[in-house]
């Protein structure tokens, strides 16, 4: 028989319909990979094993009495950002401990609604705040790629499968589920995935439910899939969106059938190229990497334009004013008595103070402290409305952009994957890792990250879509086109599963 | 900018976290370096510019005013580390 994990979700819902293998077949091939791969890469912090066992019985029996729903019978892995009905839920902090969820994330509920099986939850930097998931209180994720030496054979040296969503993309490209939730607030779904050799799409702002996913920056935060594959991207965003009553920042618009555009082509796309993405010093691999996005689509009928945004260059400093202090708000609520952890002290104050202190990490310190002085009284206008004002230009760029193309592309990184430790000494040099991500979240705007080929080391570089709000599809059409000429990425060896 | 150690306290005090004497020290040049960086926004000119509300266009919903939810106070105090009749405990604030 076939490894089951090695499919992706395309095939195995063929193979599902098929009646090839069984759902609870194919859920107990991951949960036996799972097994044995997370204690050397750790992309899971809980695993569900009965939870999936359960939901993938009753898949067989809808399957069997042909009344199978879209994602009925594949299992996926769900970032540990989103709440789960019942099921330790963490963010991947010590503050919220042992928390066990009353309610569903929305984007969660619309999963199991459509038959998916959950696996376990992922993990992520600690409230999704980093570029590598360095900062996670259950330790790091390791990528399963590894760096190619001169001498040709694989490094056994641990790279970083990026960040925040990093268990989701480590598991995707390590074959630990078909697809996996993820959410992105400047990058955290981009980022991983083009470090990892997987698909990740964020949607427009508004596009999935934030309803019942632990909150970092509001206005940023939005829910999207990594997959292997550009269909199979399609398959999980169908499903992840929704008009929700519960979240009045989701849009009441029709969600589209992504998969029926991805034979499309893109004859006649007009394709934008910003020239303030060609960043002083970017390396000639990332260059030759843009130019190969480029040529692929030129010559499936696509017209290449320059184009200008000119508030490019404030998009990560204008983050990093706003990202912090809504996180400062947010994080407001770990207060030590409504849930999570609390270490006593002499008075309230005290407990609040020594419970935050004991209970978030140290880059979640670092941004809550940032945002509280950017916040504080005689501040507000030089920081937070100032940035907020840079964020109406940014968006003007790109709406300026929109009357003369149709998808914008840049590279989704400025540089591959990165070892542990390599950037975790000066906080800039990390924040500098989602340099052409974060002008998407500013803009609200949706983005893609797509496989375009392997650096001089052997790891994945990620090619970056940018989109018109709610025009998903262009991002998915094109990405197919991209996908078809650069060839899927996979995992040279399973080194993982040696033991 | 720069950020003394009386900012970084105070600030800390703001946002309930403790901090230790030598986390103030490193925090004093983290800030001010995070704080520096983000003066490069200066350069902008901004002086007939609205802020961004909402990234998308869109008009605030409305609904019926009528109770959607409610009598789930033991959900509600399922997680609390300290509870006591469906109340949260916390220490005496009140002498």
């Amino acid at each position: 028989m076939t490894d089951l994990t090695k499919l992706t979700m395309a095939e195995a819902r063929d193979g599902l319909a098929k009646k090839t293998f069984t759902a609870l077949e194919l859920t107990d091939a991951f949960i036996t990979a799972i097994e044995k791969a997370n204690p050397a890469l750790n992309a899971y912090v809980l695993q569900t094993p009965e939870h999936a066992r359960v939901q993938a019985k009753d898949s067989d029996k809808r399957i069997a009495a042909g009344s199978a729903r879209p994602l009925e019978g594949l299992p996926i892995g769900n970032k540990d950002l989103f709440c789960t009905r019942g099921i330790r839920t963490t963010a991947c902090s010590n503050i919220l401990g042992e928390f066990h969820p009353t309610y569903e994330s929305t984007v969660g509920q619309n999963l199991w609604d459509a038959g998916a099986v959950m696996l376990g939850k992922l993990n992520n930097d600690e409230f999704a705040m980093g570029s590598s998931n360095e900062t996670s209180a259950f330790g790091n994720v390791v990528s399963p790629w590894r760096r190619k030496g001169k001498d040709g054979k694989l490094s056994t040296d641990k790279l970083v499968p990026g960040g925040s969503s990093g268990g989701s993309s480590a598991a995707v490209a390590a074959g630990l589920c078909l697809a996996a939730t993820a959410t992105d607030t400047g990058g955290s779904i981009r980022q991983p995935a083009a470090l990892t050799g997987t698909v990740g799409i964020k949607p427009t702002y508004g596009r999935c439910s934030r309803w019942g996913i632990v909150a970092f920056a509001s206005s940023l935060d939005q829910a999207g899939p990594i997959g292997k594959t550009v269909r199979d991207a399609a398959i999980m965003l169908k499903a992840m969106a929704s008009h929700d009553l519960k979240d009045t920042t989701s849009v009441d618009a029709p969600v589209p059938d992504y998969e029926a555009v991805l034979g499309k082509g893109v004859k006649g796309l007009r394709v934008g190229i910003p020239r303030e993405y060609r960043v002083e010093g970017m390396s000639p691999e990332i260059q030759k990497l843009w130019d190969d996005g480029i040529a692929w689509l030129k010559s499936a009928g696509a017209t290449i334009h320059d184009i200008s945004l000119p508030h490019t260059k404030y998009a990560l400093p204008a983050y990093y004013i706003v990202a912090p202090a809504e996180c400062s708000s947010n994080l407001a609520r770990y207060d030590g008595v409504r849930y999570g952890l609390r270490v006593n002290g002499d008075n309230l104050i005290d407990t609040y103070e020594n419970t935050r202190h004991q209970g978030f990490g140290k880059e979640v310190r670092r941004r809550i402290l940032i945002g509280t002085y950017v916040l504080s009284a005689g501040y507000y206008d030089a920081y937070y409305l100032k940035a907020q004002k840079v964020r109406t230009l940014i968006k003007r760029d790109f709406d300026e952009a929109w009357n003369k193309v149709d998808v914008v592309l840049t590279p989704t990184t400025p540089s591959p994957a990165f070892a542990f430790g390599e950037k975790t000494g000066d906080p800039l040099a990390m924040y500098l890792e989602d340099i052409f991500t974060v002008t998407v979240n500013m803009a609200g705007l949706p983005g893609m990250s797509v496989p375009g080929g392997l650096s001089s080391e052997g790891t994945p570089l990620g090619l970056q879509l940018i989109g018109k709000p709610f025009d998903e599809e262009t991002l998915f059409r094109t990405a197919q086109v991209i996908e078809d000429a650069a060839g899927r990425l996979s995992v040279p060896d399973a080194w993982w599963m040696k033991g | 900018m720069q950020v003394d150690e009386a900012t970084v306290r105070r600030i800390a005090r703001l946002a309930r976290i403790k901090i230790s004497d030598a986390e103030a020290k490193g925090l004093e040049k983290e800030l001010s370096g995070i704080l520096d960086w983000v003066a490069q926004l200066d350069e902008v000119d901004t002086s007939n510019v609205e802020p961004m509300t909402r990234v998308v266009a869109q008009k605030l919903k409305m609904r019926d005013d009528v109770v959607t939810d409610g009598e789930i106070a033991e959900q509600i105090v399922a997680n609390a580390p300290l509870a006591e009749d469906n109340f949260f405990v916390v220490p005496k604030v009140v002498e």
